[in-house]
């Protein structure tokens, strides 16, 4: 940019006027997009019932999710009291239900709240400082992408014990790295621009630019990303209850009602699938917003 | 080409050994170790076991013993199996999870790419709404819920399939086949909805490019177009994703070989992982972590290769 218009001159004035009208409309074309594809706002209602579910169902419930009745064993839908049946210690199928989606929830909204952070200022640090610094710390992303995660993130459970915090700790940890990537190709990008510039020349420091001017200016693709890792903790979660390594009993997850399930599935089938059905349409939900939005904020990537 | 291929050899050499450091040192973090089995050593022999495999000594000396023996190719002994080496179990366990695998990438290769390519030629109509629902759901449901539910129908309830289990060596393949039909579908599934919505954008990109209008404007039948010509444009995306879909069947595995108990290598991972033999596990993080650093490199040269715009430096 080498021309600056003159501050207050008709032409300058305009211009600044047209930029602001269209830098919002940006954002209300991306709502106007996102709430014309029916399969993401489908989801977004379905989600907020099971976030809602998950928060206060718990409390509604009449039976607590770890209370055993020894009268109830094996009771099938819809007995004795049960709307959804009762397990092999006669714990209310729905009660745990609803419990396990506000673990399962929790861990996946807590692990990716983790990788965002480490993420997000990984990459803008490395796209913004450039040169040898990014090289190196993306060479570190590098060689951690080629780990076999899942064996790390088992390892952390077996070394440390199958520790609830640590287990956000340890998803988000692994989740971070195309995060970092994302963001550091985009502050590459960003970095060119002209208010970077601006914000340069009026003497900000570093930090405060990346603070302010860089990480603000990333939130589209990192909102995109933050509604497809959701599912993949929760996914990756579920994955660790399902071999033994995830929450302890008698707290419970979706991946833990799900392998439970699926041991008494013979006898009782309704333990496997009403919890797999729960999972599906939790994950399922999640991808729809969020293929959803990376159409609504994107469009040239269709 | 050589030179690349080289250099990235070199790059690996370093990701390996952070691989067994971070591995070894998170091990042996661990609390426990792996002789408090069931029958509980007194004190003395335990020393005495400790000993013998050398956990007595400082650890930096453990694993600089440790990383000199991977060097030579020695993975040592298992802890908890006491007549085999870590490499023994590698080679009873792998050949198994390797067929599996390898079965159901081919199968997610074929469906994926037909169930793609018809999507994308029947864009925007029943054939294609339905192909990408299914993708969707293939996406969205983890095998630990798609294994369960195929053996309670297949096994359970119609008795066509064994439930679990591994054929034995004199099992003729006729009927050995059987047991590995779920394992294969259950791994392969998600893979093929991926594969698919990678082939369906792909075509429907190169389908509206000038090189496939050229072959239409020569005439050619529509088959020749539709295979020859934007197939192969179409096919390379998933010539990358070869690294991620390595990844993806391997932790797949871990739960398809528990459920199916089927004696693969994920399964003795987990298991030694719970039992704290230390050399099993770092064995097969050592083993994947190769594998998956080859298959990323081979998947850039083939891209390479296939796509002569690509610059390999």
């Amino acid at each position: 940019m080498s021309t600056i218009l003159a501050p207050g001159s008709r032409k300058g004035a305009e211009a600044m006027q047209t930029a602001a009208l269209k830098g919002r409309s940006l954002w209300d074309d991306a709502r106007r997009r996102l709430f014309h594809n029916k399969a993401a706002v489908a989801s977004m209602a379905v989600l907020a019932a099971l976030v809602l579910a998950a928060i206060v169902g718990p409390w509604l419930v009449p039976y607590r999710f770890d209370a055993i009745n020894k009268n109830d064993v094996w009771a099938q839908p819809l007995q004795a009291g049960h709307l959804l049946g009762a397990d092999a210690l006669g714990r209310d199928l729905l009660a745990r239900l609803l419990m396990g989606l506000r673990v399962s929830l929790a861990v996946g909204v807590v692990a990716t709240f983790v990788s965002l952070v480490i993420g997000v200022l990984w990459g803008a640090f490395a796209g913004y400082v450039g040169g040898r610094v990014d090289e190196v710390m993306m060479r570190i992303v590098d060689i951690l992408y080629s780990l076999p995660f899942i064996f790390f993130v088992i390892l952390l459970m077996v070394t440390f014990g199958r520790n609830f915090i640590l287990m956000f700790v340890a998803i988000g940890a692994v989740e971070w790295l195309t995060m970092a990537r994302i963001v550091r190709g985009q502050t590459l990008s960003l970095k060119q621009r002209e208010f970077i510039e601006a914000a340069r020349a009026a003497g900000l420091r570093q930090r405060a630019i990346v603070a302010r001017h860089i990480v603000p200016n990333l939130l589209g693709p990192v909102v995109v990303y933050v509604t497809l890792t959701i599912p993949g903790v929760i996914l990756a979660e579920s994955f660790l209850s399902f071999l033994g390594l995830g929450v302890q009993a008698p707290m419970t997850s979706l991946g833990s009602l799900i392998s439970h399930g699926a041991q008494d599935m013979e006898l009782a089938p309704w333990l496997l699938i009403f919890p797999s059905v729960v999972m599906v349409v939790t994950l399922m939900s999640f991808n729809f917003i969020g293929d959803g939005l990376r159409d609504a904020i994107d469009p040239k990537d269709r | 080409m050589l030179r690349f291929v080289f250099r990235r050899l070199l790059i690996a050499i370093p990701t390996l050994f952070v691989v067994v450091t971070l591995a070894f040192f998170m091990m042996r973090a661990a609390p426990g170790n792996p002789f408090m089995g069931e029958r509980r050593l007194t004190p003395e022999v335990e020393r005495n076991v400790m000993a013998k495999y050398g956990l007595d000594r400082p650890l930096p000396v453990q694993y600089l013993n440790y990383v000199g023996g991977v060097l030579r190719g020695d993975f040592g002994p298992s802890l908890k199996y006491k007549d085999k080496s870590v490499l023994r179990i590698i080679q009873d366990g792998f050949p198994k999870s390797l067929l599996i695998g390898s079965l159901a990438m081919a199968l997610a290769a074929g469906v994926g790419v037909s169930l793609g390519v018809i999507a994308a030629l029947r864009q925007n109509r029943a054939a294609d709404y339905t192909a990408m629902a299914a993708a969707v759901l293939g996406v969205c449901i983890p095998t630990f819920v798609t294994a369960p539910l195929l053996v309670l129908l297949f096994a359970s309830k119609l008795g066509v399939l064994p439930t679990a289990g591994w054929p034995a060596a004199t099992q003729p393949w006729t009927s050995a086949w059987r047991y590995l039909v779920m394992p294969v579908v259950v791994l392969s599934l998600p893979q093929i909805a991926i594969i698919s919505r990678l082939i369906r954008a792909g075509m429907i990109e190169v389908l509206r490019s000038n090189y496939v209008r050229t072959a239409r404007a020569k005439g050619l039948p529509e088959h020749s177009v539709v295979l020859r010509h934007a197939l192969r444009g179409a096919i390379l995306p998933l010539v990358s994703y070869i690294g991620p879909a390595t990844a993806g069947v391997i932790t797949g595995s871990l739960v398809v070989e528990q459920i199916f108990q089927l004696p693969g290598i994920g399964r003795a991972f987990v298991i030694s992982a719970l039992d704290r033999d230390y050399t099993v596990v770092m064995g097969v993080v050592i083993l994947y972590a190769a594998l998956i650093l080859l298959l990323n490199l081979a998947a850039d040269v083939l891209y390479a290769l296939l796509d002569p715009r690509v610059r390999l430096s």
